[in-house]
């Protein structure tokens, strides 16, 4: 209303490089998708992804085949890899709605630059990660008993299991995140309408837009339903790695039964996705040369948030060792012994020297702002966390309550073909999204710049 | 006797001049118009008085549908169509449905935000006469552009065109059907 009273927001510093205007912000992303020539960087990360893809339907073939015994599951550890992918890639996605969603609300304006593609990872990581309960399920053709709906067996899904409340955690999720994600494009699927050269891309760029044409009543719908959407999803992302966490807490594994869980898993879960954040910006803007658009000071912000969440995640090995102790329960210490001083323990000690030693040295500007140390750094704290999820659920599983019974875990080629082969597939989802969509929100990247406020005389 | 024209369109090279213009046009008393923009501009929508739409509602409603619709699928299942006794747990045993409840309620609430914002821009919208002025592909790159359509009271094909171009807009053209 014109009554209503216009807060200036302070000036912040500037968070892309200076000398950008409207046009060469267009220009520059744009660029990328409507140009005929492909780096050869992307031909060779395609191929690569695309050979591992192929490794991935090999292996899916194989599990159809001869059934989920190909990987190395056998009593009493039937999680294995499967679910430790599964845990590992969904955290991985929750980066990118803590980036698009939460970082809209707190109003952080550097994440314009950088939301795009994070969200894309979301998206596919969530893809990603669903492949592996699906197919652990033995008979995946059947995966839609996993829904209640009406059928002629007379049976139903059991609403008490956290099982279920992860399917309907994990689908939600992939929608809300492939509705956000798509509403952000709208406009910018309007500028490459509008500068696309050849027929076939105008039209299939209009179609996509839906006709957008950047009327201001329609910016003002589109503002509240970028926030309202903002709102759902923030939520929605912690509650999703909280159920994960439920599919422990809820067992009376030990080890897994303890209520301390889901703040340590969605802090683990932020952990590695700005880790992947990181290892996907770094080599991208090195190639398509976005040093202006994604800065030193994005890669510094995305490191403080790793290292944030990385102490989070200390503090909850440090918690879980205690609570452990200090709980007296014979079988909690001894799955905490089996874990430090077990079978295990390399992987443990590896995954402590990732999680909780390495991301200590972002604390020095130095290495945060220098990026190929930044990139080793996003690496480590992959691997660091895939670790963490493994020793969680296969250390606690291969020694239970019942010492009769303990096997240790062995992983098969199978085991290692899937987990590759999902890389495969994020990765050629990845590339085939910097080729045919802006990778960089064009007209978010336009409101960062100085030209696009408008002056304190004209408030009137 | 000229075609009949969905309105004159003003072209302008910053958010500010196209701000001030869009002021200019509302204190003229004019309604039917609209202003297009490549990014969304706050000062823009206070101008034009835009800060109240029905998204809002819209996605409390489809929240709510959610929600209810989640306990309640649960509850029949449970209760009345599936009965099985776990571990002695009384049949309605609400703590559980909490989770899929809260999903179910997100996931209608944001349909509802997409589909509410497709409704009330009236998207997909493939055709629009704005598109027929050549230099309208700029409005989604760096260009401001402001429309005062036939249908306002007011318009007048040529008073409408010498009040835009007194507005210190770049180029003025009547937009055809």
């Amino acid at each position: 209303m014109a009554d209503q009273q216009v807060v200036e927001r302070p000036t912040e510093e500037q968070i892309i490089a200076p000398g950008y205007s409207f046009a060469s912000v267009t220009d520059q992303i744009a660029a990328v998708v409507l140009t005929k020539h492909t780096p050869k960087f992307w031909f060779a990360a395609f191929s690569a992804a695309l050979g591992l893809l192929f490794l991935f339907l090999l292996a899916v073939g194989q599990l159809l085949v001869y059934g989920v015994g190909v990987w190395g599951l056998r009593t009493p550890v039937f999680w294995g890899w499967a679910i430790t992918n599964f845990v590992w890639w969904i955290g991985i996605g929750h980066a990118g709605t803590l980036i698009s969603a939460i970082l809209l609300l707190l109003n952080q304006r550097w994440r314009n630059s950088i939301n795009r593609f994070a969200e894309a990872m979301t998206l596919f990581a969530v893809a990603c990660a669903g492949m592996f309960p699906i197919l652990h399920l033995g008979r995946p053709w059947l995966m839609y008993w996993l829904f209640p709906y009406p059928n002629t067996m007379g049976i139903e899904p059991n609403f008490r299991s956290p099982l279920v409340w992860d399917v309907f955690a994990v689908s939600t999720y992939a929608t809300v995140s492939a509705l956000f994600w798509f509403v952000g494009l709208i406009p910018d699927l309007a500028t490459l309408r509008d500068r696309a050269k050849p027929r076939i891309l105008k039209v299939a760029y209009g179609i996509l837009s839906l006709g957008w044409r950047g009327s201001a009543r329609h910016w003002s719908v589109y503002e509240t339903a970028s926030l309202l959407l903002a709102g759902l999803a923030t939520p929605l992302v912690l509650s999703v790695h909280t159920v994960v966490s439920f599919d422990f807490t809820i067992g009376i594994v030990p080890g897994w039964h303890s209520t301390f869980f889901p703040p340590y898993f969605v802090a683990g879960a932020i952990y590695s996705g700005f880790a992947m954040v990181l290892a996907l910006a770094i080599p991208l803007r090195q190639v398509y040369g976005l040093q202006g658009l994604i800065t030193d000071k994005h890669l510094d912000n995305a490191a403080k948030v790793m290292m944030a969440t990385g102490l989070i995640v200390g503090y909850s090995y440090i918690m879980e060792a205690f609570a452990a102790w200090y709980g007296g329960n014979t079988y909690e210490m001894a799955a905490i012994a089996h874990r430090m001083f077990g079978p295990y323990k390399v992987y443990y000690w590896i995954l402590i020297s990732c999680n909780v030693i390495a991301p200590n040295a972002l604390w020095f500007k130095g290495i945060r702002r220098n990026s190929a140390l930044l990139f080793v750094w996003s690496l480590i704290v992959l691997v660091g966390m895939w670790l963490e999820r493994f020793v969680i659920i296969v250390s606690s599983l291969a020694q239970d309550n019942l010492p009769g019974s303990w096997r240790l875990f062995h992983a098969t080629r199978w085991d290692v073909f899937t987990f590759l082969g999902t890389i495969g597939l994020f990765t050629f989802l990845f590339f085939l999204f910097i080729r045919a969509l802006p990778m960089i929100s064009i007209f978010e990247v336009r409101t960062l710049l100085p030209q696009s406020r408008v002056k304190e005389e004209v408030q009137g | 006797m000229k075609a009949p024209v969905y309105g004159v369109m003003a072209e302008f090279e910053t958010p500010g001049a196209l701000v001030r213009a869009a002021k200019a046009t509302v204190a003229k008393g004019y309604k039917k118009f609209d202003a297009y923009t490549p990014f969304p501009i706050e000062e823009l929508s206070d101008a034009m008085h835009l800060h109240h739409n029905k998204l809002p509602l819209i996605v409390l409603l489809g929240g709510i549908c959610g929600g209810t619709l989640g306990y309640l699928l649960q509850y029949f299942i449970t209760v009345i169509y599936y009965p099985i006794n776990i571990a002695g747990r009384p049949l309605h045993s609400w703590p559980s449905y909490i989770i899929i409840t809260f999903e179910l309620t997100i996931l209608l609430a944001s349909i509802s935000a997409v589909g509410g914002l497709f409704a009330l821009c009236g998207l997909p919208m493939p055709y629009h006469p704005t598109f027929n002025v050549p230099r309208f592909a700029m409005a989604s790159n760096d260009r401001f552009f402001l429309c005062i359509e036939s249908t306002d009271p007011l318009f007048d094909r040529t008073k409408t065109g010498e009040f835009l171009e007194s507005l210190e807009a770049k180029e003025v053209s009547e937009v055809a059907h």
